[in-house]
C-alpha cells in the first residue's frame, strides 16, 4: 500500500465552522438537518477511514473527524427550550466550511 | 382429518411470509458458511456473545467514576481505557463519555441508523432504533424527555450528540444526592440503562 499522507487539521476547538449546504446522491453522514447550520468546533478526533466511502467497499481516505456543536434556535427557529440548549454532531472535515466569528 | 376441530394456536415465527431483508440475510449466510468463510457455530458463537452484553457493565463503569475522580478524569479522557481498567472488553470502537452538570443534562441519539455502545451497554432498546425517537429527541428534546417521565429545568440546558460517524457516546450522571454511604456495588445498581442515554436519572430512594 502506499505511504500515507499525514493528516492537518484544518480546524481547531473554537473555531467557527458551517456545515455545507450540499446535498450529493450516495451515502452521506452530515444529517440533512445540520447543513448549511453554522457552529462551533468542541473536540478534534481522529483521523478516521471515510465512512462515505467504506460504505461502497472501498477503504476510504483518513479524514479528521469534528464534534460540533450548533444552537438549537441556530437549528430550528422554532425552537422550544433554554437558548443554551445544544446540538453536538460528528461531521468529516470535507463536510465543514470556515463559519463566521460571533 | 375426522375427530378433529382445528384449535388456533399461537403463530409460530415461520408463519409470516421472510421480508427481502431476512431471506437476502439467510442466503448471504448460507454462502459464506458454504464457501467456509464462517461456521455455523461462529455464527451462533457470535450471536451468544452480544446477547451476553449488559448495561450492568456501563453501570459498573460509572459507579467507579462516582467513587473515585482520578478513574472518572480517565473515563472522560478515554472510555476504552477505562473499561480495561475494570476489565471489560469493550473493542476498539472510540466511546466518548459526556459528563451531566448542575447545568448540562446529555442525551444520546443516532438519527441517521442506530448507533450505539453495545459492547459496554448491551443491545439498544427498540425505541432508541425508532423513527419517531430519531427524529424527534434533536427537534425537540425536552418534549421527548418529558414523556420519559424527565422535566429538565430551564435553568439546565440540553445537549443533543447525534453519533453520526465513528464514535460512541455514554452518558455519565451525576450520583445522587445521599447515597455517599453506598458501596460501589450499589451505587451501580442505580444505574439504568437509560441514565446512560440520557432519558432517565438514577433515582435513590433510601430503604
Amino acid at each position: 500500500m502506499a505511504k500515507e499522507w499525514p493528516i492537518v487539521n484544518r480546524y481547531r476547538v473554537g473555531d467557527p465552522v458551517t456545515v455545507r449546504a450540499h446535498f450529493p446522491s450516495g451515502h452521506a453522514r452530515a444529517p440533512f438537518y445540520t447543513r448549511g447550520h453554522s457552529g462551533e468546533v468542541v473536540r478534534v478526533t481522529g483521523p478516521f477511514r471515510n465512512a462515505e466511502e467504506r460504505a461502497y467497499g472501498r477503504t476510504g481516505a483518513r479524514v479528521p473527524l469534528y464534534r460540533v456543536q450548533i444552537r438549537q434556535r441556530d437549528l430550528w427557529p422554532d425552537y422550544v427550550g433554554s437558548s443554551g440548549d445544544t446540538l453536538v454532531v460528528d461531521l468529516y472535515e470535507h463536510w465543514l466550511e470556515p463559519g463566521d466569528r460571533r | 382429518m375426522s375427530g378433529h376441530h382445528p384449535h388456533p394456536g399461537p403463530p409460530d415465527s415461520e408463519d409470516g411470509s421472510w421480508t427481502r431483508e431476512q431471506l437476502m440475510a439467510a442466503a448471504v449466510e448460507a454462502l459464506l458458511v458454504r464457501k467456509r468463510v464462517f461456521t455455523p457455530a461462529d455464527v451462533a458463537g457470535a450471536l451468544d456473545y452480544w446477547a451476553s452484553r449488559t448495561p450492568a457493565d456501563g453501570a459498573r463503569l460509572i459507579a467507579r467514576c462516582w467513587t473515585d475522580d482520578a478513574f472518572a478524569a480517565r473515563v472522560m479522557d478515554s472510555v476504552n481505557a477505562g473499561a480495561v481498567e475494570l476489565g471489560l472488553d469493550i473493542g476498539h470502537t472510540r466511546v466518548v463519555a459526556v459528563a451531566n452538570t448542575p447545568k448540562i443534562h446529555n442525551v444520546l441519539v443516532c438519527t441517521l441508523c442506530s448507533c450505539y455502545p453495545i459492547r459496554l451497554l448491551g443491545d439498544s432498546p427498540g425505541w432508541y432504533k425508532s423513527r419517531a425517537y430519531r427524529s424527534r429527541v434533536v427537534r425537540e428534546p425536552r418534549a421527548v424527555l418529558s414523556e420519559f417521565g424527565l422535566d429538565i429545568p430551564d435553568d439546565v440546558d440540553v445537549r443533543v450528540h447525534d453519533s453520526t460517524a465513528d464514535l460512541r457516546y455514554i452518558v455519565v450522571p451525576m450520583q445522587p444526592t445521599g447515597t455517599e454511604h453506598l458501596t460501589e456495588q450499589e451505587l451501580a445498581g442505580l444505574v439504568t440503562r437509560d441514565c446512560m442515554i440520557g432519558t432517565a436519572l438514577p433515582r435513590y430512594i433510601p430503604a
